[in-house]
């Protein structure tokens, strides 16, 4: 539309006494015409028929990968010589790269789809209600005969629900404070802190679960008579310390969009700092924070490593998370999917897809709750505010 | 408020004078900032912790090995009938390498694809639900990540393992000596790949975008294809970024645990032998051994081994995260 009105020619006056000349056909930079599809559709045909001749009729090869890939590096190369052929180097290169792109961001949600077919495949025929009320008390790894129970999953969901909302009870106002700390307060430690708190972001789970055990499981919480060494609470530390960051990022990236006139004008009322900050700021920026922490938790939900150290595992309900070995859904899945008995297996794939779900859920959550504002969106819309 | 008002009504008639500004922070903001700086402060000392508790619990196998903790292969850590302890980090060291060298040869290009499609190609509508993808994810736990390579992806890619060892085995890094390929570093590298991509995409996808609009506009008139507009505008404006983004994806793949520990079966032997079964990452080493504590030095060791983890992600992700940061700036001066 807009090169139709740019290049259409200036309104004249005066009433043309002939019939008026064609309007001159826009040049459009990107038209892909029938021929273009049909090339397209050609070398992938091509691709594949080849690829298949050579792969399984002649030299005898198998996998499915292997022909992926070499059909995709065949494909790339006939398009660009067809294109090469019909149009010249220029062209050419401009539409294997739009190709090589496509190919790239495809494969991008392709694993994705594959990834969920296979734990639906796998784990929905024991998906049932008794597996978030039954536990693993009593149930033999192997069919014994009068005993028909195939447990549950209720001690390892109660676990995950308990260890990560008390890691989210130390870790969100910790991660807002810090947030708060960097883009508020400020002061001389800023750097250091943001250094640190990226820094920790990129840090291996497992340092966290380390870290844990040799302060708490095998230090402080021998002295303390009311806990005791592996627990839920342990499990909950370490998982806080992967909260922080991760929190502390996104929020901080929300305050940033938080208009400075709001903070300006309630200062002008009088009001202190954190009156500012807690009545205003943290209001203002309320839906990004409640983005932040969500995904945060989902995060924090599938965490595995930072649980070896610090929870133990069990097989039977365990709801206080003060004492005593405690079991969580990626713990649980860990621990059973290379049993050596099929039951169990079975059994982890489905805690594997309820694990899928609950993180599916949290983070169709976030999105919910954020909206469509992403900060990738905000910068993009800022900049074409600033170069138009 | 009240000292206003009193003033004003005091001396009526009269100019009233300027509210006086305290210049001095009030108590309960003394108390707040104090508040926010303490929280802020203690990651720092979380993160000095870990360092220090890795050296001091790992210390005792430091001692017992030396230098050689970088350099003996195996895993021997109860005296044996043959002699005392001997462990190290070398192939496990090897072994991080490989793995998260493969991730990355594997993720670069599909990140790289799916970063300048959502910048570039996609039709705006498109963007927000590419973005929400990779974001996605980034949010599959990695032992789902693990799962699937392990039950699914690996008996997919034995055939091409099959094929690279018989036909290329004159490459070196393709060379097996036994035929086992499932668990090998390669299903683990391309797996781990596949959770660094959604990591480099997003920040390649914001680098990108950062690119500045009047550049590509004039490229565009020039009459520069969108090829070139890529070549010559965004990716030299996103190079800095781009290499920060892999360096970070470098710096995760490194720390990979659960996915890696699932695939890749135990091994101390070979590390070089990419297709073939076996080989072990630190993360991974550490998650597999995690119940080896108790009297003898498995303990130390494995905290000695986190040591060594730590200090190498920490370097790689600070290195990254300058890097980042001053591609944006820069971006957002040029602009």
């Amino acid at each position: 539309m807009t090169d139709t009105t740019l290049l259409a020619p200036p309104p004249i006056p005066v009433p043309e006494p002939e019939e008026p000349a064609a309007p001159p056909v826009p040049r459009r930079s990107r038209d892909l015409r029938t021929e273009d599809v049909g090339v397209l559709i050609g070398s992938a045909l091509a691709a594949v028929a080849a690829v298949w001749l050579v792969f399984y009729q002649l030299t005898l090869l198998s996998g499915a990968f292997g022909f992926v890939v070499c059909t995709v590096a065949l494909f790339l190369v006939l398009y660009w010589s067809v294109n090469l052929q019909l149009h010249g180097r220029l062209v050419a290169s401009d539409r294997l790269l739009s190709v090589a792109v496509g190919l790239g961001a495809m494969s991008l949600a392709i694993p994705l789809a594959f990834m969920m077919g296979f734990l639906v495949v796998k784990g929905w025929h024991l998906l049932s209600a008794h597996l978030f009320v039954e536990d693993l008390k009593g149930v033999p790894v192997i069919p014994v005969a009068g005993v028909n129970k195939t447990g549950g999953l209720a001690h390892a969901i109660v676990g995950t629900l308990e260890q990560v909302g008390i890691a989210a009870l130390f870790g969100v106002p910790a991660g807002v404070m810090t947030a708060v700390f960097l883009h508020e307060v400020g002061g001389r430690f800023t750097r250091t802190v943001r250094t640190v708190v990226t820094a920790m972001s990129g840090l291996p789970s497992i340092m966290a679960g380390l870290f844990i055990y040799t302060i708490w499981v095998i230090g402080i919480s021998r002295h303390i008579p009311f806990v005791q060494s592996y627990s839920g609470l342990a499990g909950a530390m370490a998982l806080a310390i992967l909260l922080v960051p991760s929190i502390t990022r996104t929020t901080e990236e929300v305050l940033k969009v938080v208009p400075g006139g709001l903070r300006e004008a309630s200062m002008a009322l009088g009001a202190p700092q954190w009156r500012t900050v807690w009545s205003v700021v943290l209001p203002t920026a309320r839906t990004g924070i409640l983005t932040a922490v969500v995904l945060g938790i989902a995060r924090a939900v599938g965490e595995t490593a930072p649980l070896l150290f610090t929870i133990f595992g069990n097989t039977v309900m365990n709801a206080d998370p003060l004492h005593g070995p405690q079991e969580s859904l990626p713990l649980f899945i860990w621990s059973n999917v290379k049993s050596s008995y099929p039951a169990r297996i079975n059994l982890a794939y489905t805690a594997a897809l309820v694990l899928v779900i609950i993180v599916l859920f949290l983070f169709t959550l976030a999105r919910v709750l954020g909206g469509t504002r992403g900060t990738g969106r905000v910068r993009s819309s800022k900049k074409r505010q600033v170069a138009t | 408020m009240s000292v206003t008002n009193g003033s004003a009504s005091q001396v009526v008639g009269v100019v009233p004078l300027p509210r006086s500004v305290p210049t001095q922070i009030s108590r309960s903001d003394r108390v707040y900032r104090g508040g926010a700086k303490a929280i802020g402060l203690s990651t720092l000392l979380v993160l000095v912790l870990i360092g220090v508790f890795l050296l001091i619990k790992g210390y005792p196998a430091l001692r017992s090995q030396g230098l050689g903790f970088l350099t003996n292969t195996g895993w021997q850590t109860h005296p044996t009938a043959h002699g005392p302890p001997v462990f190290g980090v070398r192939t496990a060291l090897i072994g991080t390498v490989v793995v998260s060298l493969l991730a990355l040869v594997i993720a670069l290009p599909v990140s790289l694809g799916s970063a300048l499609f959502i910048s570039e190609y996609a039709p705006p509508w498109m963007k927000s639900p590419a973005t929400a993808l990779v974001d996605l994810l980034a949010a599959v736990p990695s032992i789902i990540y693990g799962l699937w390579g392990f039950a699914y992806l690996s008996g997919h890619m034995t055939g091409l393992a099959r094929w690279l060892s018989v036909h290329l085995a004159f490459i070196p890094i393709f060379h097996t000596t036994t035929p086992l390929y499932t668990s090998s570093q390669f299903i683990a590298g391309t797996v781990v790949g596949l959770m660094v991509v959604p990591i480099i995409t997003s920040i390649a996808r914001e680098v990108f975008s950062l690119a500045p609009l009047a550049e590509r506009e004039a490229a565009m008139a020039l009459g520069a294809s969108r090829a070139t507009v890529i070549r010559r505008v965004v990716l030299p404006f996103g190079r800095g970024g781009l290499i920060g983004a892999v360096m970070l994806g470098l710096g995760r793949a490194m720390g990979e645990t659960i996915a890696v520990a699932i695939i890749l079966s135990l091994s101390f032997s070979n590390p070089a032998h990419i297709l073939q079964s076996g080989g072990t990452t630190i993360a991974s080493l550490i998650a597999i051994e995690n119940g080896s504590g108790g009297k003898t030095l498995g303990l130390a060791a494995l905290m000695a081994a986190g040591l060594v983890l730590f200090i190498f992600t920490l370097l790689v992700n600070l290195a990254a995260s300058r890097v980042v940061n001053r591609s944006r700036s820069a971006a957002a001066v040029e602009l």
